[in-house]
Parts: C-alpha cells; structure tokens; sequence
C-alpha cells in the first residue's frame, strides 16, 4: 500500500476551537504539530456558535467569580459533571479570553473599554464575553490567525480514519492514518502524542443544528482505539429550530424571540405551553395570556409566560404536539411573533429592532416574513454532553497518549450543559490537552508504526470500491439512520423506542458493511460519505445503549417510562467500551468520584 | 502576493460571462450620461459668452465660468484677460478654461467617478464578472503604476473643490441681491436664485462626502473616541455623506450643468427668469 | 414545481465540460439542496464543499449563473429556471475537481502578512481598555467568513492573474482590520503598497456587490487603506508634517 508518510511529536485532529488551542499550546511547549481537519481551516463548527464564551470575568456584575460560575456549571449539570473539570474551567475561562484578546480578538465593550458580558440562562450573573451573535467566528479567526504564525503544520481536507497503536486497542497511540480528500491518496502521520478535537455527533439525528463534519469521527477512533466513551446519553435538544424549508432544517431560533412575546401554538391555533406546567415552576409561570404578555413587555409584578420555562421541557411540549398530530404542516409547531401587533403600534419595526438576525434569516432563507406570519419550528439536536472519557487533571483518555478536547470530550457539562460553556470549554481544555500531549510526547519516545495496521485500514477504507455501484447506498443509509435515531432515542425516549433503534442500528451495520460507491478516490463524496458512516453508527449505538442504562430523567434525558429522577442513577456515570476485540459494545456504570470537600462547600454555599 | 501553485483558468475574452442578466445596461447608462455632461461641458466652455445674467436685475453666474479670473462680465475678479496671459491662438479665449480643470480634477479623481468610468469607458472591466479586452491580460497596471498611480493625488483636488464651495456659495448668496432700475440694491429671489442655491448645497454633499476627507479627518486615527468632540461629530457627518458619495456625484453632476443650461438660457432670452420675490 | 435543469461543469485542471443534470427542486429549496439531491440521485461523486448550510462558514462558494454566490444562501425561487441553471466553480483558483477549487493561495498570502503586534497591556492585569466606537470599525471587518467570493470576482485576480503582486479583496480587509485596531503596533502599510499591490484594485467595488456579510469593503477597508498608503508614501505634505512630528 502506497502512502505518504510524517512525523510530528503531536498530531491534533480537529481544527475547530479546541483543536487550534492545542495546537497553538503543544507548538509553544517546543513540539512540532500536525493539526489535521476535514474541512478548509477556519470552516469547523466553531463559527456557528452565536452567544458568547462564559468566563467569570466580573466585568458587568462584580459578585461574579470561579465559584459561582464553578456551582452554575454543576447544578447545570444536575452534579453528574467531572467536578476537577468544572473547577479548572471556571477558574482558567477569564485567562483564555484576556489571551485571546492578546491575540487579536475584538469583543464587545463596556462603556469603560473593557469586555462586556450579557446574561445567558442558567448562568447567575452576566457571564458571556461576546461580539454581537458571532462570536465563535471571532474565536476560530482569532486563533487561526495566531496559530498559522506558530509554525504548526496544518493538514487541511484530510480526514483521519484510524489510530495506529502499538499492541492493538487499548495501547499506546503511535500514530494516524488517513487521506486527503482532494485525491484520495493515504496518508500516516507519526506522532507521540494525540488530541482528539473533532466535536459532536449531530449528525446521527436527521434534524441537527450541526454540519456535516459532526459524525462522530473522533469518539468513533477513540472507541475503536480502546478508550472509554462517558456519558453518552446526553445529547442536548435545542426546541427551537427551523424545520421549513428542508435547506434550513434544524438552524436554531433563537430563544429571543420568545423573550420578545413570541408564542407557540399547534395547528389549531391552541396555545399549548399553558396545557402543562411543572409543578414545582406553577408559582412562577404566568396564569394566562394576559400575564405573559405583561411580563415580556417588563412588568416585574407578572411571571413568565411558558413558552419561557426550561429548554427540555419545552422541546418535550412541541413534541407532544407534533406526535399527536396537532403539528405544523411541516411537522413542527407554530411560533408566532407577528400576533403582538395585536398588542402594539408599529409591531413591524419593533420585530426588525429587537430581532434583526432573526428577521432576515427566515426572510433570506424561508421567504417567511415573522412580522407577518408564524415561523415553523421543532426541536434540533445541537449538542453532545457525552464523549471521550478524560482525565480532569489532563485530558488524556483511557488509552496512552490519546488526549481529547472540545465537544468530543466527556466530563464538564454533565448531564446538561449551560450555554456559553461551549466555547470556554474549547480554550481551557483545549490548551490543557495540547500542553500535556506536548508533556506526554517529550517524555515518551516515538514508537514503531505497524505496517500491517496501515495495510488493514488502507483495505477497510477501499472497501467500498470493490462494491462500486451494486453496493448499498451510504447516502440512504446514513438517511435511514438518522431517520431512527431522529424517530426512536430523540428527545422524548422509551425503552421500547430504543430498543427498536438498536435493531435498526444493527441491520444498518449489516447494510454498512455493504456499501458501496461508484468513481474513483478524488474528491468523491459518496466516498467520504462511506466512510464517516462508520463513525456515525458507532456513536448512535453508544447513545441509545447508554440512554437505555440510565432508567430516569435527568438534564437533557427525558424517558417517558422513567420521568423522575432517581437518586440511584444519580450516582454513577455511565461508560461504553468495546469488548470481544471491539466486537461487542458494552456499557457499564461507573460510581461518580466524591468530590472534593471544599468545592462540596462551595455549592452548598452557592446555593443559599 | 505568493505564486499559485497550479494552472489557473484561461482568461476570458471581452465580455465573456455566464451572467444572464443585462450586466451592459449600467455601464452603458455611466457611459452615456458621463458622455452628455463631457460634451455639454466642453461645449459650454468654448462658448465664452451667455454665461452670465442680469436681466431684470438678476445676478446670475454660470458655475462653468465661476470664479471668473479674467473676462468681459461684471463677475469677472480682475477685468478682462491681460495681454501677459499667454493664449493657444488656435483656442478662443474662455474663462471656463481657467478654473474647469479644477472640480474636473476632483471628478477625474474621484474614488466613485475612477471605478464607474474604468468600467464604462474602459472595460476594465465592463461589469463583474464579465470578461476584458483580450490585449490587457497580464500586462494591467490598474492605479499601482503611471499614469494611474497619479489618481493619489486626490486630495489635493479635494482642498482645491471645497475652496470652489466657498465660492459658488458667494454666487449662491449674490444671486439674492438684485439690482434696482436706479442701480440701487435689493433682496429678491428668483428661479436663478433657487437653481444657483441647490447647486453648491449638492456639491456640498458630494464634495464633503469625498473619501480623502473622511481619511483626513478621522479615519487615519485608529482610536477616534480619542479625538475632540468636534472632530468625532465630523467624521460622522463625513462619513454619512460618505455612504451616499455615488448619489451626491450624479446629483451634483447633474445640477451644476442644469445650473448652467439655466443661466445661459435666460442670457440667451430663450426663457424668462420668473421673479418669485 | 416543475423539475429544474442543472448545468453544472464538472472535470479538473485537464478538461471540463457541462453536464445537464434534472432534479426536482422542493418549495423552499437552496441551489445546495439542488446539489446534494443530484449527488445523492445521480451524481454521487460531483465534488462540492460545503459546511454549515447557514452562511456562517464560507465553503460554498459557486458561480451560479455567473454570479458569485454561496450556494447555501441561494434560494431556487430567486433565479430563473425556465431556462437551466449553470453551477461553475470560482474563476480566480486552480481547479481541482468539478466545484472544487484550490483556494489554498489565500492562506498562504495571509501568513505573508504581518501579524497582530499589541501594545503594552494598560492595565496591571494584563488587560486593555477599547472603546465600542473604535472597535467597531474593526468589528464589521472580522465579519468576513473567508468565502473568498470577493477574491474571485476581483478583475485584478480574475482576469489578469495578478496573484504573485496582489493580495485582493479579503486580504485588504484582513490588513484594515489589523491596521485600525486600537492595540496594533505594526505597520503593514509598506507591505501593502509592494507585496500587496493595493494600487492594482481600480475601485470596481465588484467585491462589495458579492460580499454576503454585506461589509463595505471598498469604501470602508480598501479605500481608507489607499489614503493610508498615500499618507505614507505619496503625500508630500504629510510628509514634510512628520519630519517635525516628535517620533512616537
């Protein structure tokens, strides 16, 4: 098998938020750096990201502090997160922001010059470092920027296929094999030492605020490199997203608009928020519409309407509605925005000022005018809470020298993640990752790369040319089985469901080993397609056999058949391996780590 | 500012391009309407007489021939043309020609006017995306080398154009004074009047709009919140008018030879100034 | 709706060609929709990037109908498609394959560029303080998505391939939003002038028109970058005014 060979102490995967910041830390530490992504640099998920980056900054509300943010992101997390990781982000996230206005990056100001923050949910004080609602474009920019003069040698539309190891899985990492998507041609890296930064797994679900680089690649490697997944279950739904037309489908809507007096209504006009209300939110939900119309218009006397009450609960509503057909035509429900005018002169221009972004989204992409008629929206898959098992301390998984950071990373969010922890998340683990791969590959020397792990993933990854055209369709099964794990482990689940779904997903396997694509290796989608399907398949087992293991409902886990939580369940994590040679997936409960006394005593404290 | 490393596609033919709109409507209208207001202008220029009104007591000068250095009219700064003044005896002498190269500068350097005539005099090209004279390929030399790199001397037309403002707008305020039968003077407001007020409030907007001015008064600090209020405010006002500079040009362009086909009409008696005031 | 004819140009450096290709395009539909249904329908192996699908990343970037666009944020119902459709790949960047083109030349023209150099932090921890009014400036600039949309429209690049001298459209951006913020040391305005060729663009403003993060390129980077270059290197009076300016 002919392949192009290189050789660097460390090889980043994943060029997103947290895949520069290691490579920017593991290059300054002296080592030389592969940084190797699937797209263009610069195109990773991370610009998608609008709020802001949290970080305990105390610029707009000086009570704020790492212990507060510390106790937001665990109660958050419903206190299953990595308690070392929840501490070291909040007290590393306003270092990584100064850092990154060091490097270039131009955040909003207060009216003293310095970085303004604005509040986010969850969040106790204004927290979130932003510029406008683009903030994760000014963070990928400022640190591609910085990086591409940090003599890191970038890989760009290269896609990583398989970890070499030293003695097969569960060993020391060795090295990468892949290919560029340009040609087709093979390609190893050598390194020391790996950071896996490739993001989340959206794309296992049909309708996803995600792009089409988040098929789980690098849970996938990791999984079938040996080291454990954490927390699979946890896969956060966003409830408001567009799901007409089919080209915008699952691009989110922001929760502004229902701050603004936007409301939700089935088919028939009903406005079904008010149908159900939790019990322990009755006090502070508004009694009719009248109140909610008060409390958006900023009378503090009045409580909120519930189209505002918590994210999960809403998604759960809409999808009520919608599975007991009283949806949209297009299977979602109705946000309505333009009724206010009903309530206020010059509603029209009042929706373009407070919601410009909005307006000009539906306007540009859904030809849909909010000021005049409802949007169309349903619950999108946004976020992975689960993913590779870490080391709080260092980043690095359970295998040897396989480090991971960013969304693919388990362990700081818990069973819920508070917005704006995303892209603090990308620096501070990114930069610990990459300093301690850098750590890990100085003091370990390089190992020998196995030709025949090369030779066998070379032959795994031509496998769908011998089939050509009379194979399976990657493009049908990958649609399938987004259509399953969409129907069957979204956002409301039951064991039923899942079991259904782990039936689909084992016939879809079967398929997958089939598939098969016409062309040649140069530039060829379905190809590339193929491949990632794999990945894809992997992480949709992971969650659906995770989720059936967690017989409750907690953070972004909703079950029908278990809808409290338990305190059984709240005290263990759950984890997927491989076992039989990677034959089997496996998941087992794994006791949580009691935490340390004095953070105990800092959420008591909080909490008051 | 790097080598590419592989071929890159043929360069096009004139006017090659997939696009399936009217692309040449724009370019042919910049053209034209560049075309009149030259030819007119030229025209005009030679003409040396009925560039001036004072009919009924008006007191109306063309902007073609304002200020006027030396010449036969009553506006004329320093009487007729000395015999010092050496003249081309090929070419009537015209008080136009002494001050039209100024503003006709500031147009010619002009950051819009430089873009709109390249594309409709020039093909350079006619319009985006569509392709160019076959000849020019390689060998453009855009404004990076003479004679365009000359077009940087812009803002010394701008200094020159906004002294003009000044002194249309004195022709602006005179045309407000009329003359009695008795040769006393009086306040009165005719159509003239109207017509030579609007043109140096449109210049104005242009010429205060004009790009080298927004540099020179504030966009050269990368701090501005540092500079004084007054300052703050200008840039603001600049660059307002500024985002509007395409709109103040053709405005300003078109009334400025309104403003003479008007003078010269009523000096010809095709028209009849109507006396409002 | 009725279907609509794609002609889409496939091939690489060696030879291209149009094929038509027929698909049905839903209510709602963008160009990319069009293109992925004739990928998954017919066309599995036509290369085309693409990332997010919201006009966020700025891999997209086709010549639809001879217009640069990104496919993403083009709806169906906004083009003619009585007659077919064409689908070209960018002008200005070697062809690699089908839609796919060779953009890497950008990337390397921003490394040559000098990079952000603060000043001295003006806090003791290490902070600095900016007013919104001057960062805004910079902010409109750091829009840019990199689609490079502006590059391939660019007469400079496009039909002269000037691309050993000029660094076009997104570069000059990039260097004004260096150049104007508050804590940037460095001076690029030399680089500009030589490497860069900022006195090759002729003002044709075609970058603004395709901008689809509607900045002003022209009249708020490129132009105010000229008059910088002027200051610097052709005003004589500015000149003669910094000979007797105390050096900073």
């Amino acid at each position: 098998m002919q392949y192009q060979t290189y050789e660097h102490d460390v090889i980043v995967i994943g060029a997103g938020g947290a895949g520069l910041r290691a490579a920017i830390e593991a290059s300054a530490a002296g080592c030389s750096v592969a940084l190797i992504c699937k797209s263009l640099l610069g195109k990773a998920h991370t610009v998608m990201a609008e709020g802001g980056m949290a970080a305990a900054m105390a610029n707009v509300d000086d009570r704020d502090g790492w212990k507060v943010h510390f106790a937001d992101t665990m109660r958050g997390g419903q206190y299953l997160n990595n308690w070392r990781m929840a501490e070291l982000h909040a007290q590393q996230a306003p270092d990584r922001v100064k850092e990154l206005e060091a490097w270039g990056a131009v955040f909003d100001r207060t009216k003293d010059g310095r970085i303004l923050q604005r509040n986010f949910g969850g969040h106790r004080y204004p927290r979130l470092a932003h510029v406008g609602d683009r903030t994760g474009l000014e963070m990928i920019r400022t640190l591609q920027d910085h990086g591409i003069h940090q003599g890191i040698e970038v890989f760009m539309e290269m896609t990583a296929h398989t970890l070499l190891q030293e003695s097969g899985p569960g060993s020391r990492v060795t090295g990468v094999f892949g290919y560029d998507r340009e040609l087709g041609r093979f390609r190893v890296w050598k390194g020391k030492a790996i950071v896996l930064a490739t993001g989340g797994i959206g794309r296992a679900f049909a309708v996803t605020s995600n792009s089409w680089e988040y098929t789980g690649d690098g849970q996938a490697l990791a999984y079938r490199a040996g080291a454990d997944l954490l927390d699979m279950e946890f896969v956060q739904f966003h409830p408001t997203g567009m799901v007409w037309p089919p080209s915008v489908k699952g691009i989110l809507v922001t929760e502004g608009v229902r701050g603004e007096g936007g409301v939700l209504r089935n088919k028939d006009g009903h406005r079904f928020m008010f149908d159900d209300i939790p019990d322990n939110y009755k006090n502070q939900t508004a009694k009719d519409e009248e109140e909610g119309w008060r409390y958006v218009t900023g009378d503090k006397n009045a409580n909120r309407p519930p189209e505002l009450l918590t994210r999960d609960h809403v998604a759960r509503c809409i999808n009520r509605e919608v599975k007991a057909g009283r949806g949209s035509p297009h299977g979602g429900v109705f946000l309505d925005i333009a009724w206010i005018k009903e309530k206020i002169p010059n509603a029209e221009a009042h929706i373009k000022k407070k919601l410009p972004s909005m307006y000009h989204q539906f306007m540009q992409l859904a030809n849909v005018d909010i000021t005049k008629v409802p949007m169309e929206v349903g619950p999108t898959t946004h976020y992975a809470m689960g993913g590779v098992r870490v080391d709080g301390e260092t980043q690095m998984s359970t295998v040897p020298g396989l480090f991971a950071a960013g969304e693919v990373a388990a362990g700081l969010h818990g069973a819920n993640r508070l917005g704006g922890n995303s892209l603090s998340d990308l620096v501070v683990f990114g930069k610990i990752a990459g300093e301690h791969a850098a750590k890990y590959a100085k003091a370990n020397p390089a190992s020998r790369v196995s030709d025949e792990q090369v030779d066998e993933a070379a032959r795994r990854a031509l496998a769908p040319f011998e089939k050509g055209a009379r194979g399976e369709n990657p493009y049908l099964i990958q649609h399938d089985l987004q259509e399953t794990m969409q129907a069957n482990v979204g956002i409301v689940r039951t064991e039923n469901e899942m079991a259904r779904a782990l039936e689909d997903i084992q016939k879809l396997k079967a398929r997958a080993a089939n598939v098969g694509v016409p062309g040649n290796r140069e530039y060829n989608p379905g190809w590339h397609t193929a491949i990632d399907l794999a990945n894809l398949l992997c992480v949709a087992e992971a969650v659906t056999r995770s989720a059936l293991d967690r017989p409750e409902s907690r953070g972004a886990q909703f079950r029908e058949d278990y809808p409290n939580k338990s305190e059984e369940c709240s005290k263990f994590n759950i984890i997927t391996r491989p076992v039989n040679g990677g034959a089997e997936m496996r998941v087992v409960r794994q006791p949580l780590t009691p935490i340390r006394d004095d953070l105990k005593k800092i959420i008591e404290e909080q909490a008051k | 500012m790097t080598q590419s490393s592989l071929p890159l596609p043929q360069i096009r033919a004139l006017g090659e391009t997939r696009r399936q709109d009217a692309w040449w409507v724009q370019p042919l209208l910049v053209f034209l309407g560049f075309s009149a207001f030259i030819v007119y202008s030229t025209w005009a220029a030679f003409q040396a007489n009925h560039y001036w009104f004072a009919g009924g007591g008006a007191n109306y000068l063309s902007p073609f021939y304002s200020p006027e250095i030396f010449g036969t009219s009553p506006h004329a700064l320093f009487g007729p043309k000395p015999d010092w003044l050496p003249w081309p005896s090929f070419i009537p002498f015209s008080p136009a020609f002494l001050i039209l190269w100024a503003p006709g500068g500031f147009r010619f350097t002009c950051y819009y006017y430089r873009g709109a005539y390249y594309k409709a005099f020039w093909g350079d090209p006619f319009n985006c995306a569509v392709g160019e004279p076959g000849f020019r390929g390689k060998n453009y030399r855009g404004e990076h080398k003479f004679p365009l790199i000359l077009q940087n001397v812009h803002r010394y037309f701008f200094y020159i154009a906004a002294l003009f403002i000044v002194l249309l707008s004195y022709d602006a305020v005179i045309s407000y004074i009329w003359t009695t039968p008795d040769g006393g003077k009086t306040f009165g407001i005719g159509v003239g009047t109207l017509v030579l007020t609007v043109n140096p409030i449109l210049l104005g907007a242009y010429t205060f709009g004009c790009h080298s001015l927004r540099h020179l008064i504030g966009g050269k600090h990368d701090c501005i919140s540092s500079c004084s209020a007054a300052r703050q405010s200008a840039y603001g006002c600049v660059s307002a008018l500024n985002r509007r500079h395409m709109l103040w040009a053709w405005l300003s362009l078109f009334w400025v030879g309104f403003t003479d086909v008007y003078v010269r009409l009523c000096s010809m008696g095709v028209i009849t100034d109507l006396r409002i005031i | 709706m009725p279907p609509v004819t794609f002609r889409i140009s496939r091939g690489d450096k060696t030879s291209t060609e149009f094929r038509e290709y027929t698909t049905e395009a839903g209510e709602g539909m963008v160009v990319l929709d069009c293109v992925h249904q004739i990928q998954s329908e017919s066309a599995p192996d036509l290369a085309c990037r693409w990332n997010c699908k919201a006009g966020k990343c700025g891999s997209c970037s086709a010549e639809i109908n001879g217009q640069p666009r990104l496919m993403c944020m083009t709806r169906m119902d906004m083009i003619d498609t009585s007659q077919p459709v064409t689908i070209e790949p960018l002008k200005s960047f070697p062809l690699i394959r089908d839609l796919v083109t060779d953009v890497s030349w950008n990337y390397r023209v921003k490394k040559s560029i000098k990079p952000f150099k603060p000043r001295k932090p003006d806090a003791p921890d290490g902070t600095w303080r900016m007013q919104q009014k001057d960062v805004d400036r910079v902010q409109e600039f750091r829009k840019c998505i990199e689609c490079f949309l502006c590059q391939d429209v660019c007469h400079v690049l496009r039909d002269h391939h000037k691309h050993p001298e000029f660094a076009g459209p997104r570069h000059f951006v990039y260097t004004a939003a260096l150049e104007m913020h508050p804590l940037d040391t460095e001076d690029r305005l030399g680089q500009m002038k030589h490497e860069g060729g900022i006195g090759y663009c002729n003002i044709t403003k075609c970058c603004t028109k395709v901008c689809p993060e509607h900045i002003t390129i022209t009249d708020n980077a490129i132009i105010p970058l000229k008059e910088r270059v002027v200051d610097e290197f052709y005003d004589p009076l500015t000149r003669l005014f910094r000979m007797f300016k105390p050096k900073k």
